[in-house]
């Protein structure tokens, strides 16, 4: 079951407007303690950090002069601004021109430089999918693409700012590492690790204000799955903003006593076939992902049970069905695709009785 | 005088070199880009035997000139040129083509020393080229980047967010080379996909333009050598107005030959009309 929600369990609890200046204005360094849109567990309002992007690819470039940043007129939003702020003379904002960008990067990478390049994943993903293939990851060029307010995020901008293809358009690259970040911390080590991994990279990013599922910067290896947590009854395989609530649900179902492992699998490609291994082995495996049903998490997964005669584990994929989304904030679209830990918590529910 | 007289009769005899090669190539791949490739001949041999800043023996010198070939397809006639500086073993080109050559219609950088960006997809080279060049500000070498692109890719869109940034970051230390040869796959730009004035485009976009006959070899060596050398300033195009397939007459302007394959008795007489009518003809 994997369509719209009828009926949400989440109720009325959901936030229904959509914080504009979130995107738009960014936000200010610091700010934290913003309300979880993402989850109605009214008890966990953690605090939020804000999108370190810029950041801590500013400090990288402290020490690092083969970095450089750009970005597509979206330097606040993505907060390169504070990055450009401390290395002017390695920023470049193309404007509103995606493709160029990307190519632009590329041959800054040619030339020495490790190139991070970030616009909405709507237009770094999809309008310059050609330009990623063909002058990032074919030649093995050090570009980092950054596809940030991925998914749904975006909310009721609508489908022309929605990124639910991207994992399955950017899997499907060769010689492309593809890598999700589920918090603040976690993209500030995928950032550090990136910066000596060879070849182009995808780093796809929610809204960059994500609540926080490491209390640390943790060592990213890139191809090697996280283990969250332990669980003999099943097992939650997630990726990027969906990692956070799938671990509220899991810990929601610890309280009736099932016990589900979490494995946060923020590299799409390579894909970590030895995590799907040890999910297996508790004979029921749940996917969750803000992305659409085909060709993400999900089907990379099921590829991998199939391939590794696991056929027999009892597979359910939570994902965006294959359909453009209704207009509607941010919480209340995760809610109506059960995208949220209720919605996550309900379909563990039914794996944990098939 | 004199020294430019050899320097163009030199720069004559490796034109045709570029033609001949592509030619043999062609029938090594069995279908080519004759036409392509011949428009660019003296526009190619100039670049690299007289203007650009090298070291074949050093492909990785950071302070080379660079140089992107947006038209990708026009490798055929730069390959030869590479393997003539010693880049490589010319007798790699012998399998031109054939499973497991580094060597395809279009070059990658990869694989072939002396390519400085992959280029196939057309409407991409001049972005990687203001790229490089915005590359070579920060680092603050002098050197220069050139892009050649053709004239039926300047209706790609990406070719003028690519100018705009190039006028907008006033990227003096780059030049790009239209090879203005008419012509696209179905048939002249003009009825195609109509992209003049090019000059004046580029000016619009904050460039400095020259417009010369892309045949000339004189006027080739002038305008390259009234290039201003500056970091800050203005990004050059020089729009050289040539003939698709110039060099062998069945191919000049020819619906036909944007790919071929000559074969038997068709290749020996366009090798003969290469080695005795050339010379004469072109670079007047």
């Amino acid at each position: 079951m994997t369509g719209p929600a009828s009926g949400s369990q989440s109720g009325g609890q959901v936030a229904d407007v959509q914080d504009t200046s979130e995107v738009f204005r960014g936000t200010a360094s610091g700010s934290t303690g913003l309300r979880d849109q993402r989850s109605t567990d009214g008890a966990d309002q953690r605090a939020i950090p804000a999108f370190v992007l810029g950041e801590e690819l500013g400090d990288l470039a402290d020490h690092d002069d083969r970095i450089a940043v750009l970005t597509a007129d979206l330097a606040k939003a993505n907060r390169t601004n504070d990055f450009a702020a401390r290395h002017p003379d390695r920023f470049f904002n193309l404007g509103i021109a995606e493709k160029n960008m990307i190519t632009v990067a590329a041959g800054m990478a040619a030339s020495g430089f490790v190139t991070y390049a970030a616009t909405f994943a709507s237009f770094s993903a999809l309008l310059g999918c050609e330009q990623i293939r063909t002058d990032c990851a074919y030649p093995g060029l050090p570009v980092r693409v950054i596809g940030h307010h991925a998914g749904m995020s975006m909310g009721f901008y609508g489908t022309s700012h929605h990124a639910l293809e991207d994992l399955g358009i950017m899997r499907t690259i060769a010689d492309l590492t593809v890598v999700c970040a589920s918090d603040a911390n976690q993209l500030r080590g995928i950032l550090r690790a990136s910066v000596d991994h060879p070849g182009a990279m995808y780093i796809r990013l929610g809204r960059g204000r994500d609540p926080e599922v490491y209390a640390d910067v943790p060592d990213v290896h890139f191809g090697r799955a996280v283990q969250l947590r332990d669980g003999t009854d099943a097992a939650i395989l997630a990726t990027g903003s969906e990692v956070y609530p799938s671990l509220r649900a899991a810990e929601r179902l610890a309280a009736t006593g099932a016990s589900v492992a979490v494995y946060d699998v923020h590299t799409l490609k390579p894909f970590d076939v030895e995590a799907v291994t040890a999910a297996a082995s508790t004979g029921r495996v749940l996917t969750v992902e803000e992305h659409n049903r085909t060709n993400g998490l999900g089907t990379a997964t099921a590829e991998a049970l199939f391939e590794g005669g696991f056929a027999g584990v009892r597979l359910r994929r939570l994902a965006v069905p294959d359909e453009h989304v209704p207009i509607g904030p941010p919480a209340a679209l995760y809610a109506h695709y059960q995208l949220d830990s209720d919605g996550i918590a309900g379909e563990l529910t039914m794996l944990l009785d098939d | 005088m004199i020294e430019r007289h050899l320097a163009v009769e030199r720069l004559r005899d490796r034109a045709r070199f570029v033609r001949t090669e592509t030619v043999r190539l062609s029938r090594i791949a069995g279908a080519g880009h004759y036409a392509s490739s011949f428009s660019a001949a003296e526009l190619l041999v100039a670049l690299y035997y007289s203007e650009l800043r090298l070291r074949p023996d050093e492909p990785a010198w950071p302070e080379r000139d660079r140089f992107v070939l947006s038209k990708g397809h026009a490798a055929i006639g730069l390959y030869p040129i590479l393997a003539d500086l010693g880049y490589f073993d010319a007798a790699q080109l012998d399998d031109y083509t054939r499973l497991g050559s580094n060597f395809g219609d279009h070059p990658d950088m990869k694989k072939i020393r002396g390519i400085d960006f992959s280029s196939g997809s057309l409407g991409h080279g001049l972005s990687a080229a203001v790229g490089i060049a915005l590359a070579g500000r920060v680092r603050g070498s002098d050197h220069r980047t050139w892009c050649m692109l053709g004239d039926g890719e300047l209706a790609e869109g990406q070719i003028w967010e690519a100018a705009m940034s190039a006028g907008h970051f006033e990227l003096g230390n780059l030049v790009v080379v239209v090879d203005r040869n008419q012509m696209c796959i179905d048939g002249f730009t003009d009825d195609v996909m109509g992209i003049e004035p090019i000059d004046a485009r580029f000016t619009d976009f904050g460039w400095r333009a020259q417009r010369i006959d892309g045949h000339d070899l004189d006027a080739i060596l002038d305008a390259f050598s009234d290039l201003p050398r500056a970091d800050r300033g203005q990004p050059q195009v020089v729009v050289a107005d040539t003939i698709k397939g110039r060099g062998v007459a069945r191919m000049e302007l020819s619906l036909d030959w944007h790919v071929g394959n000559l074969a038997g008795q068709d290749y020996d007489d366009v090798m003969t009309e290469l080695a005795t009518g050339l010379a004469a003809e072109v670079g007047r």
